[in-house]
């Protein structure tokens, strides 16, 4: 409550603090600019950190406020307020029909770490995401490096590998669905005539497949591309001397170009488990609703049909607390990454 | 290009061969089955060439899947996502890099926080948010006892009862997706890279800061923001849970929900070739935009993540 009051009360109070920061802005600035003066690094990286510009213009809050309050106020409605919803159901327990609501400290998450559907939800979930992330960094790793090997027909092949970044993942998850239907699918057949009994309306292995492979052909391409832009990155003097040396390209990229893209690498890996977190709702709830018998049934699915089928109100809002604190340690170690580009300039 | 080695280069041009071959076999079964009748399509094993069918089908799926309807929906949410963020991000961005006031950092945390929590993670909460956005402002007045006192002043009992529900609106579709941080993040990122020279040759010369904004710092953006434009069409175009919740009517569906109601369950009959048909005409606008502005799509996507 306190939260959602601040903004306007301080709005209220903002000609006073204008007055008393005017005079500390004008004492800042030039302490500022003379630390630039001194041209030291860390200077300019203080500058940074603190995100402010050294020619600004110092002026109090209200001209802030009004440009500010547009992207607060969605914020507020749409972001935090919703969160604290899901951080209070969370503790709350109701009936369908919210008559009955009761406080129930942390029985929602104990009953759901107890309960074998959030377990099995937990497995395919980290089943579907290592999988897809080995299968999308793997191949966007090789295919960066034939790119940057090659110099004929760079763009052509770029241009096409880069596709699936425009196709919505419904849309991928559909193409794939057809492929392997087991009735018309054209790789189906292939599989039914190499005697595999492929059926991923059946077979909870099946449909994993299918969906992994849909969401990572979907994928390939994000990481093919930051791949590719960071190996272009890579000085020419480094691979030359290494070439003089006598290492060949393979070693070159093993040695050299693999442990400088590492940044890159680790920030894919994140983003990779966040699309496999979160974005790949479509591809599931257009290919496999879940199924069979909750084979593909990942986190954020679960979240999804607790809500608005099962109507279990407080267990998707524990759901999506635990799913939250997860996205947040993925933002946090994202945020690591930054820090280290920026310092070594990679 | 350190030293010749043709195998080499013929094992890379496999490599992307295959990668492309990759991309493009759903791509192409795509276009086989819609350009199939429907007993076509059914056959086993599936003709490997395309047949004659390909404009009927798009008729059909056209008229099925109410494209003309779902079109200009998806049409209109992705350029709301697209114009909201970009403007909202652009102004509060200007706010937090050029502006010196008390609570700046609070801003800053408050907006950074919101990065990256999808909204996929808090979707049961924001549809009733949405459902109803006048529900907090219900809330302050019921805890400030606005009622209370008004009856302690006037004597009349009253009860207010606030509702503004945003479902089948455009608004509802397009506001909670603009609720994220990233553009706002990529702004700042590029206004911190603005040489201070011009701000201060902009103050010397008499500018006000929104003056200052509109003249040096807009234009100077114009390649970040096409950059980001891009992304941000692709990302509502293809937008999926947000208006298969939220769009309970069918002429407020996207092209993407509508398509979704294209796909042949196991009790209808597997019209694959109109599903598949769809798809291609749904993919269609994103693909194009994709082609056509590839560097600044490559621009947008590595800038915008960062």
């Amino acid at each position: 409550m306190t939260l959602r009051l601040s903004i306007p009360w301080r709005d209220a109070r903002a000609p006073v603090l204008q007055r008393k920061h005017g005079s500390a802005g004008s004492k800042a600035v030039p302490a500022a600019a003379a630390g630039s003066a001194r041209a030291s690094g860390r200077a300019a990286r203080r500058d940074q950190e603190a995100g402010l510009k050294r020619a600004n213009f110092g002026e109090g809050p209200g001209l802030p406020t009004l440009l500010l309050l547009p992207q607060l106020l969605i914020l507020l409605f749409f972001f935090f307020i919703p969160s604290l919803r899901a951080l209070m159901q969370s503790v709350l327990l109701s009936d369908p029909f919210g008559n009955n609501v009761q406080f129930v400290w942390f029985d929602n998450f104990k009953s759901l770490l107890a309960s074998s559907d959030y377990r099995q939800s937990i497995a395919v979930t980290f089943w579907f995401t290592v999988m897809q992330n080995v299968l999308t960094l793997g191949s966007a790793l090789v295919l960066a490096f034939a790119t940057d090997r090659i110099v004929r027909g760079r763009s052509a092949y770029r241009t096409i590998i880069l596709l699936p970044y425009a196709i919505a993942p419904a849309i991928a998850g559909i193409l794939w669905a057809f492929l392997f239907n087991p009735a018309v699918g054209p790789l189906a057949q292939v599989l039914h005539g190499f005697g595999i009994s492929w059926d991923p309306n059946l077979n909870p292995n099946d449909a994993l497949i299918l969906v992994t492979l849909a969401a990572s052909w979907k994928h390939i391409c994000y990481d093919y591309i930051f791949l590719v832009v960071g190996l272009l990155a890579v000085p020419v003097s480094l691979m030359e001397a290494a070439a003089v040396d006598g290492a060949g390209p393979i070693r070159r990229f093993v040695s050299i170009a693999l442990p400088m893209l590492g940044p890159t690498i680790f920030f894919l890996t994140v983003m990779n488990f966040i699309y496999g977190f979160f974005e790949t709702f479509a591809i599931i709830d257009a290919v496999t609703k879940g199924g069979p018998a909750g084979a593909t049934n990942i986190l954020v699915y679960k979240v999804f049909v607790d809500g608005f089928v099962n109507l279990d109100l407080g267990s998707s809002a524990a759901q999506s607390v635990l799913l939250m604190s997860f996205a947040l340690i993925c933002t946090l170690l994202q945020f690591r990454y930054f820090d280290r580009k920026v310092n070594y300039g990679v | 290009m350190v030293e010749r080695s043709p195998v080499l280069n013929m094992v890379c041009h496999a490599i992307l061969i295959a990668g492309a071959l990759t991309v493009c076999v759903p791509l192409y079964f795509a276009f086989v089955a819609g350009s199939l009748t429907v007993a076509e399509v059914q056959k086993v094993p599936l003709p490997w060439l395309p047949g004659s069918q390909f404009l009927d089908n798009l008729q059909l799926a056209w008229a099925k899947g109410n494209f003309s309807r779902t079109f200009l929906n998806s049409v209109v949410v992705a350029l709301g996502i697209t114009a909201g963020k970009i403007a909202v991000s652009l102004l509060s961005a200007f706010a937090i890099t050029y502006f010196r006031f008390r609570y700046r950092m609070l801003a800053f945390w408050l907006i950074f926080m919101s990065l990256m929590l999808p909204i996929e993670v808090r979707i049961v909460p924001t549809f009733e948010a949405v459902a109803n956005a006048a529900l907090p402002l219900q809330w302050l007045l019921e805890t400030s006892h606005v009622a209370d006192l008004w009856r302690w002043i006037s004597g009349h009992e009253v009860a207010i009862a606030l509702e503004w529900n945003m479902v089948n609106t455009y608004p509802g579709l397009i506001l909670p997706l603009i609720a994220s941080a990233t553009a706002t993040f990529l702004f700042r990122q590029f206004f911190l890279t603005i040489p201070d020279e011009l701000c201060e040759a902009a103050r010397l010369d008499g500018a006000s800061p929104l003056h200052f904004f509109w003249s040096i710092l807009l234009p100077l953006s114009v390649p970040n923001m096409v950059a980001l434009a891009i992304i941000l069409f692709l990302f509502g175009w293809n937008q999926y849970l947000w208006p298969l919740l939220f769009t309970t009517d069918k002429d407020m569906a996207t092209a993407v929900i509508a398509l979704k109601g294209l796909i042949p369950r196991s009790d209808s009959e597997p019209a694959w070739n109109i599903a598949m048909s769809g798809a291609l005409l749904t993919m269609l606008p994103p693909v194009l935009v994709v082609l056509l502005l590839q560097r600044w799509f490559i621009k947008g996507l590595v800038d915008s993540s960062k």
